[in-house]
């Protein structure tokens, strides 16, 4: 039979992780295979061309397209400063004369006798690729980039925004359910990526920009909250690019919802050291979740990759411990008792696969498989 | 036999076709069917589906492919693959079944064909080359014009930034100006643009415009892209010629989009028939049944990420995608779009905006959930409503005449002007509505599906709605580029399920004033129906699939049926699933503003239809 789909955000102690880092388009690599790099080790580096820009010089000066050439004073090739004459008209008194200057430091690229437009394009801008995790470069991939190898623990957040970043983790409040209030947010966590528990709230974000810290990583928000601080309301979970003063990963879900345990245990495990971490978010095929990684020192990259995004998963067992994800039960974790084989009809009429779950407090319930991801790690 | 020679046994065809094997190569699933004939029509007998594996760790689309193939022999009971290899021909050895007579495949993996489309004039060639795109299944990611209000480094920008697998340039009328279409190719050169899949490879641009502009657009982009010459998809002002760039689009589709995606070459190479864009072989279906059956047809597909609805009105098609409106993916896009209260509108019972929000971010994030209870049911089909409707919205702005036609007028047009470029969407004539994708395909009453389209479309005097069963369109649409008549047997008997007529009186009226007294005369011995329907009612009337009844309408004064006020109409309609809805709600349809008001109506008209189960 087919295999299920079974969602699962891995929560791991050890792990080998392997990160692809490409240029967007070819260019240099800057480190060899076996070379130790550190989050901000330039690994990689190309030149974007200029911005384009148009100068219809033919309407500007009033001739037809085809006569352009006789009035520039450049040539296509040739450099241009800003404000710099690019092209004049050659009337009979001087005094009238029609001077067009370059809006642009940068080149003359073309010129068409067709539409009697001239294009001038801007130096090209350096983008410089960083390695983004501690590690060692295990394979080089010419002219695009390279793979970085670490010993590390892993967190998988389940939404993000925000680019990539690094810095010190910093525990703020004491228990996965309790919440993070702006109190919370000390001048030392500036630069830090700070834990919270079950919700921060619109007056936390705010703060958080005004502390400056790297990082934000709790168990929920509300979307309203989310809408405010991004400005519009999100429509597809593809993020990764905002600019909002700090990159913000939520573990479980919308809503006021306790981090799971294990989450929380091993962030707080780490205090103090170092990790990178993305709130980079990609909800469709070839998913991208966000992430928290806690690099390890380690001597040589010699190991196997037990990496997260080489393995197949199997499906859930008996004992897995999962996290409800749906409304009614939304946001707890319990553990598998059983998975019945057969079909049920649950309140919507419809027939599902379900499990049973049963929780800390000793209750149980039936859901369907649908609706719980694995804790994996 | 090597699966490449399968394909060439088919289309020569030495060996009739009576097993055939088709599949879906989707964002996340590969779903296989398996189509046999038995006795003189062809069935769909089995199907399976496995994960779809061009992304990392696989990187081969062949792996789903064999393993929804797997499933299917499980199923089944007949050998189809020989290690990694295609049986072919079809035949029984040693009493077991072993083999298909070909393979035909669609694909939307890797997020299908994504184009950039580029006019002179914005509703005139840039409007074109947009249907034009659509028709051939892509999604649009934009639509670049000289008169479309950006700078042009504005447009520069925009084109470095898209990442497209291709580009459709057009404008300008053959005989005409060639340099607006010639900056326009400028602009794109400018830009250096780089496809979206692979780093070395040239864009395939497209160029339908200007026969004449053709010397200096090979002059301009011949060197950056790789570039197709072909007919002008706007010659003149008056005509559209679409075709000759559609059929460029799906040879480049195959070509170069195809060959970058992991494991397509081989998956090319075992088809049967071209490989084809889902949603175009969507449409092709549609077509298809259109024009058998003469009728004038909505289908809508509603996904998790996108929206297709396609129409086919007298001999034109259109496609158009809602790339953001679907019920997962984009479920938050939905919200946005909609609005808090459009969507609440159609919930019967009140909900904080705050809890509703989380929970429509929760699915967006969590996509493979399933609704658990009965109000989690009645929430997503209220999202539904309304993604169905702003998909036939942008539907009706795209599918239209062309616009920037002279219109000849006379005096009696200073009374009545009609704009150039009028919707082609009556939806007085549309004769079927077709719905698939998970949510209407598999809601757990047919009813709820009937009435999620009734709502959101508003269909206007008698029109038939069904289903597509398992989301099987795709496969029948490339099948039918091989084999129509194994295409149609199986659309007919196993894809559609018909859910019956619904037949919705134009006007309006008070709550239980008199919409239309009706005589409905039923085949056999069940006895006639005659009633008054009010408005505010909404009625239904068992009537199986393959029955048949008379409906006599008699409006009142104020009440349209399609033949002008007041006027009684008698039109003979099918039944099916769910039977014949006699919808008095009034068109166009208002759900009351005070918020009581509006429960009691729609838990009426719940009722009234059976719509959901009693809340234990």
């Amino acid at each position: 039979m087919a295999h299920s789909y079974t969602p699962g955000l891995t929560v791991t102690e050890t792990s080998v992780l392997r990160k692809r880092r490409l240029l967007p388009i070819p260019g240099t690599v800057t480190v060899k295979t076996g070379a130790p790099v550190q989050a901000d080790t330039v690994v990689a580096r190309t030149e974007l061309a200029g911005k384009v820009h148009v100068v219809n010089v033919a309407n500007l000066l009033g001739a037809a397209p085809d006569e352009i050439r006789d009035y520039l004073t450049k040539k296509e090739g040739e450099s241009v400063a800003r404000d710099e004459v690019i092209a004049e008209s050659k009337p009979l008194i001087k005094w009238f004369r029609t001077e067009i200057r370059s809006p642009i430091a940068g080149k003359l690229e073309s010129v068409s006798l067709i539409t009697g437009q001239v294009l001038l394009r801007e130096p090209p801008k350096a983008l410089e690729l960083l390695a983004y995790v501690d590690g060692i470069v295990v394979e080089e991939l010419p002219s695009q980039g390279v793979m970085v190898e670490c010993t590390a623990s892993l967190v998988q957040g389940i939404f993000g925004i925000g680019g990539e970043t690094w810095g010190e983790l910093a525990m703020a409040v004491r228990s996965p359910d309790e919440r993070l209030a702006p109190d919370h947010l000390q001048p030392a966590m500036k630069g830090k990526i700070v834990v919270g528990g079950s919700f921060l709230g619109a007056d936390t974000m705010a703060k958080a920009r005004e502390t400056g810290v790297a990082a934000l990583v709790v168990g929920g928000i509300h979307d309203k909250d989310l809408r405010e601080l991004l400005g519009y309301d999100l429509g597809v979970a593809i993020t990764g690019t905002e600019r909002v003063g700090f990159t913000l990963v939520i573990t479980e879900g919308f809503g006021v919802i306790p981090m799971a345990a294990k989450t929380f245990a091993l962030l707080a495990a780490h205090e103090g050291q170092k990790a990178s971490i993305s709130g980079a978010t990609q909800i469709r095929a070839g998913v991208i979740r966000p992430e928290i990684i806690i690099p390890k020192p380690s001597k040589s990259a010699t190991a196997q990759p037990s990496g997260t995004e080489a393995e197949e998963r199997a499906g859930i067992q008996a004992g897995d411990q999962v996290r409800v994800i749906r409304d009614p039960l939304f946001g707890r974790i319990g553990n598998v008792k059983s998975l019945p084989p057969d079909l049920r009809l649950i309140e919507t009429e419809s027939h599902v696969r379900v499990l049973e779950v049963g929780f800390a407090d000793g209750s149980s319930t039936v859901i369907p498989r649908a609706n719980v991801e694995l804790i994996e790690g | 036999m090597t699966p490449s020679s399968a394909s060439s046994t088919s289309q020569q065809g030495d060996h009739p076709l009576s097993v055939i094997i088709a599949t879906d190569c989707g964002s996340t699933t590969t779903k296989a069917i398996l189509i046999e004939k038995v006795g003189n029509e062809y069935r769909q007998t089995f199907r399976g589906e496995a994960p779809t594996t061009v992304e990392a760790p696989f990187e081969d689309v062949t792996r789903g492919v064999l393993n929804a193939f797997a499933e299917v022999e499980e199923l089944s009971g007949r050998k189809i693959l020989d290690g990694e290899r295609i049986i072919t021909p079809a035949r029984e050895e040693q009493g077991a079944k072993v083999g298909v007579d070909i393979y035909v495949s669609t694909s939307s993996a890797g997020g299908g064909l994504q184009m950039m489309v580029a006019g002179v004039v914005q509703n005139i060639s840039g409007e074109s080359a947009q249907r034009c795109a659509l028709g051939a299944g892509a999604i649009v990611m934009d639509v670049l014009a000289s008169n479309d209000g950006r700078l042009p480094h504005e447009k520069i920008e925009r084109i470095r930034r898209l990442r497209p697998d291709m580009i459709l340039l057009s404008g300008g009328t053959d005989g005409g100006t060639v340099t607006h279409v010639v900056e326009m190719a400028e602009y794109i050169a400018a830009a250096e643009p780089r496809p979206r899949l692979g780093m070395s490879y040239s864009l395939p641009l497209i160029y339908a415009g200007n026969k004449d502009a053709q010397p200096r657009i090979k002059d301009i982009l011949g060197h950056k892209t790789a570039l197709t010459l072909t007919e002008n998809l706007r010659p003149t002002t008056e005509r559209e010629n679409l075709a000759p760039a559609r059929n460029k689009i799906h040879d480049l589709f195959l070509e170069h989009v195809m060959a970058q995606a992991p494991g397509y070459k081989k998956l090319i190479d075992w088809a049967g028939a071209p490989i084809m864009p889902t949603p175009a072989a969507v449409g092709l279906i549609m077509q298809t049944i259109a024009k058998r059956e003469n009728l004038n047809l909505i289908g809508v597909d509603i996904g998790g990420a996108t929206t297709d609805v396609f129409s086919v009105f007298g001999e034109t098609f259109n496609r158009t995608v809602s790339a953001n409106l679907g019920m997962s993916y984009s479920i938050s896009n939905v919200l946005a779009e909609a609005g808090l209260a459009n969507i609440m509108r159609w919930v019967p019972f009140t909900l904080e905006e705050q809890t509703l929000r989380n929970r429509i971010k929760n699915k967006m994030i969590r996509p493979t959930t399933i609704p658990q209870t009965l109000d989690e049911l009645q929430i997503e089909q209220a999202i539904s409503r309304e993604a169905l409707r702003l998909a036939l919205i942008h539907h009706k702005s795209l599918a239209t005449g062309l616009k920037g036609v002279q219109q000849e007028r006379t005096i009696s047009d200073i009374f009545e002007q009609q704009a150039s470029g009028k919707t082609l969407i009556d939806m007085l004539k549309l004769d079927l509505i077709v719905g698939s994708g998970g949510i209407l395909s598999h809601a757990p009453r047919r009813i709820q599906s009937m009435l999620m389209m009734v709502d959101a479309y508003e269909p206007l005097g008698f029109t038939v709605l069904s289903v597509d069963s398992i989301f099987m369109m795709p496969h029948l649409g490339v099948l039918s580029t091989v084999n129509e008549q194994a295409a149609t047997d199986v659309f007919v008997r196993d894809c559609m399920v018909y859910l019956g007529t619904c037949v919705a009186p134009i006007g309006q009226g008070k709550d239980g004033e008199r919409c239309a007294d009706y005589t409905i005369t039923f085949g056999g011995n069940r006895p006639l129906e005659t009633g008054t329907l009010a408005f505010g009612d909404l009625t239904l009337l068992p009537l199986g699939t393959e029955e048949r009844a008379t409906v006599e309408l008699r409006p009142a004064k104020s009440v349209d049926m399609g033949s002008g006020k007041g006027t009684p109409v008698t039109r003979e309609v099918r039944g099916g699933a769910v039977g014949l809805l006699l919808d008095g709600r009034g068109r166009p349809l208002q759900l009351p503003s005070d918020n009581q008001a509006r429960l009691k109506a729609l838990t009426k008209w719940y009722h009234a239809v059976d719509l959901y189960p009693e809340k234990s």
